[in-house]
């Protein structure tokens, strides 16, 4: 007898499905996820041209009127139209999971899932507006 | 050390996703597309200072700009996981993307700080 260790002959090897990188283009419910998720980028660019936007603003109006120029430019306009359908795309989703992620009590009763789904829409209308005047109705 | 962030970094991600939702389609709306495609007219560069001057109008920048950029961070890390089948490269993907959202951020906070 030794004190090694013992070892199988035959330790079965686990068969691993291969799995391509292109994975989730197999299904439309799949590609919604990954495409879901890569709302993150254009959500990151969106933060960083608001903080050149800040920066513009704070070197003064020539600063500022190139950053107003190249907004204007057809590729910023495309780019935003990205943006946006992204964010948009982003904002529905959220909503929708927010019921999922967080349970919501009121007097031990689970509040439904449409309640949160629909104040969330409102809550968002009017943080828009409110948004929309103070930066428009001046 | 990454373990023991990690609620941190989730908290983050709901939060900047919260902001991002909330917020974002419409400062899209009005200073991505409204305002040069010259649908509605743009805000003088002297009344948008003095409305950046107020603090809160400072802090509240600072959370749109700073949290959805961890909130964008969070989940291109995890798509790079499970997307493209990354996980293998986390070290590089999460040093990436934290950091590029804290640089973000700390450049947000200098810029509006000496905001004057």
């Amino acid at each position: 007898m030794t004190t090694e260790a013992r070892y199988s002959l035959y330790h079965p090897k686990w068969y691993r499905h291969p799995v391509s990188v292109w994975w989730w283009l197999s299904s439309w419910r799949f590609t919604k996820f990954v495409l879901r998720e890569l709302t993150s980028v254009p959500v990151a660019i969106f933060s960083l041209l608001t903080l050149w936007q800040v920066r513009s603003l704070a070197n003064g109006p020539e600063a500022y009127a190139r950053f107003e120029a190249w907004m204007s430019t057809p590729l910023a306009i495309a780019l935003n139209l990205l943006i946006f359908v992204a964010v948009l795309f982003h904002a529905q989703t959220w909503f929708h999971l927010a019921p999922k992620a967080m349970e919501v009590r009121l007097s031990g009763k689970r509040v439904p899932d449409l309640l949160i789904i629909v104040s969330n829409y409102i809550g968002w209308l009017v943080v828009s507006a409110v948004v929309a005047w103070l930066w428009l109705g001046r | 050390m990454l373990k023991r962030m990690t609620p941190l970094l989730w908290f983050l991600f709901s939060a900047g996703g919260t902001v991002a939702a909330l917020l974002f389609p419409v400062h899209v709306l009005v200073t991505g597309l409204l305002i040069p495609l010259g649908w509605i007219d743009a805000p003088g560069y002297d009344s948008v200072v003095s409305l950046v001057r107020h603090p809160l109008a400072r802090l509240y920048l600072f959370v749109l700009i700073s949290l959805p950029l961890f909130h964008g961070a969070h989940r291109f890390r995890y798509t790079l996981y499970d997307g493209l089948k990354l996980k293998h490269l986390h070290v590089p993907i999460v040093l990436i993307c934290y950091g590029s959202a804290l640089t973000g951020t700390v450049a947000t906070g200098y810029f509006l700080w000496n905001f004057s």
